[in-house]
């Protein structure tokens, strides 16, 4: 049993079909890159996993449990733009991945001490405690986007989802951030979906590469399909996947 | 150069800020100089320095009746008034207003019957105020908060319809509930337009008082000035105007510095 199982999904949105006939299942600790043209219903699948849309048919089940109603602790997500709370401090924002939870929201006493202990290394790590006490307006598009991916790891959430996450920072700040992302990943081997435009990003940062596109086209309608997962290449490697090929027959060489 | 690019240099900027004042002080003053010259006993635009007379005395002296300073009793009467509305107005805009801009089933109930709410005249409903709560001040408290009210709550529900969804989705991912979500994302982000949407009710609001305070009242600054101008005591009523505005503005600088001290993520727009 895969840990993330999508079966048969379709989404419409009115008569508008945006998705159909998705099947596909993710092991635990995969990356996967979501990659395709605009309007082929990429955030429309990452909608989806999120449960932030409910799909029209199908179902999307992980570790097995009944498909979800609403976004909850097991999905975390980071957005394009408005990922973080701009009214709470950067700290208070990683100390909000745990305690939102709670019935007021917030920790009291030595648990709240704890909690800001607690963020202040996820701060550290992030390269962000120099500007603890300061809001998200004033940090640069990578502090806040780094920010955004510690707080939705302080949740600790079983898989996470990125909807074009460098989409709008400068190719320099966009390298260091695969790098403090590909860091992260090894510490944590969280599941990952990463929805991006970038395909070297994409290959660079994923263990496979989902390509979504319209394999049928009416060219007097061309809203007349839905889009579908059209490739899913194996990424790792570097995109080289015969070194693996030539160990296994090795393998079976030598078993014979 | 362009004018959209000539910029005035700090004293230049003061200087031209201070000069309406001035000005409208000069207009009036030679206004009252020449009424007074052709009749010294003429008092539709008494002098400045009569005002000024008169001021002192409105403060200092006590009434010959009542043996109070009339001035500061009108004074607290009315800014209880004003106070009291305007406070019950932003508590229960700011409740409806985050349960129409959170809940989609209360939006639904309650979004258009506010909307048509907003639109009654709320001068037209002073006489019902009168006649439900009395002349005391019940329903002048009443008449504000009516006044105010509808506004504020469609502004605030407004403005937590436009807290960005993301937001709103993350929070749902941090495993917020829907009351964690209204108190900790919501409402911090609302609070700032609270006092916004208070600071531009304040100018309704007095409205409201001085219209209520005029008709029915034995205290108030709107019903020293309707009273006192039985007698033509224009340097009376331009005191109080005076005053008056002087108050407003000093309400509207405290919220404002209330807001950028309170909530200095929201600096921008503000």
């Amino acid at each position: 049993m895969s840990f993330v199982a999508v079966t048969d999904v379709f989404q419409s949105y009115g008569q508008r079909p945006i998705i159909e006939r998705i099947n596909v299942a993710v092991d635990e600790g995969e990356f996967i890159s979501i990659v395709g043209a605009s309007g082929c219903g990429k955030s429309t699948f990452l909608r989806l996993l999120l449960a932030q849309e409910r799909p029209l048919r199908g179902e999307i089940r992980i570790d097995g449990a009944p498909p979800a109603q609403e976004p909850g602790l097991e999905r975390g997500i980071v957005f394009q733009r408005y990922s973080v709370f701009p009214h709470m401090t950067v700290r208070e924002n990683v100390v909000a991945g745990e305690c939102f939870r709670k019935p007021w929201g917030r920790f009291f006493g030595a648990e709240r001490k704890a909690a800001r202990a607690r963020a202040d290394e996820t701060l550290d790590r992030c390269g962000l405690d120099h500007v603890a006490e300061q809001y998200p307006a004033t940090l640069s598009g990578g502090m806040q986007q780094r920010l955004a991916i510690g707080q939705a790891l302080a949740a600790k959430p079983r898989i996470l989802l990125l909807d074009e996450p460098f989409g709008a920072l400068d190719p320099g700040t966009r390298l260091s951030m695969h790098e403090f992302l590909q860091d992260l990943r090894t510490e944590t081997g969280m599941t990952v979906f990463m929805v991006t435009h970038d395909l070297e990003e994409a290959f660079k940062l994923g263990d496979r590469v989902l390509v979504f596109d319209k394999p049928r086209w009416d060219p007097h309608d061309p809203n007349a399909y839905g889009a579908t997962i059209t490739y899913d290449f194996d990424a790792r490697d570097g995109g080289i996947p015969f070194q693996r090929l030539r160990e296994t027959g090795m393998t079976i060489a030598e078993g014979l | 150069m362009r004018l959209i690019n000539i910029k005035p240099g700090r004293p230049l900027a003061v200087f031209l800020a201070l000069l309406p004042f001035a000005a409208v002080f000069i207009a009036y003053a030679i206004g009252s100089e020449i009424r007074l010259a052709a009749n010294p006993s003429d008092k539709l635009l008494p002098a400045p320095s009569t005002i000024g007379e008169t001021a002192w005395r409105l403060m200092t002296e006590p009434d010959r009746r009542s043996g109070r300073v009339l001035f500061w009793h009108d004074t607290w009467a009315s800014l209880k008034r004003l106070g009291l509305g305007i406070g019950i107005s932003a508590l229960i805009g700011l409740v409806v207003g985050l349960l129409i801009g959170l809940l989609p089933v209360v939006r639904s109930f309650m979004a258009q019957f506010v909307a048509v709410l907003s639109m009654i005249p709320p001068l037209a409903l002073l006489p019902i105020l009168f006649i439900i709560f009395g002349l005391g001040e019940l329903s002048k408290v009443v008449l504000i908060v009516v006044g105010t009210l509808p506004f504020i709550i469609r502004d605030l529900s407004q403005r937590v319809l436009e807290v960005p969804q993301e937001l709103l989705v993350k929070a749902q991912t941090l495993g917020a509930s829907t009351w964690v979500i209204a108190i900790r994302v919501a409402l911090p982000q609302v609070m700032p337009r609270l006092i916004q949407a208070v600071r531009l009710s304040l100018g309704p609001a007095w409205l409201f008082l001085i219209a209520a305070e005029a008709i029915a009242s034995d205290l108030g600054l709107g019903y020293r000035i309707f009273l006192v101008r039985r007698f033509l005591a224009m340097d009376v009523i331009l005191t109080y105007v005076i005053w008056i505005t002087i108050l407003a503005f000093l309400m509207d600088w405290l919220l404002r510095w209330t807001s950028r001290r309170f909530f200095p993520w929201a600096e921008d727009g503000l």
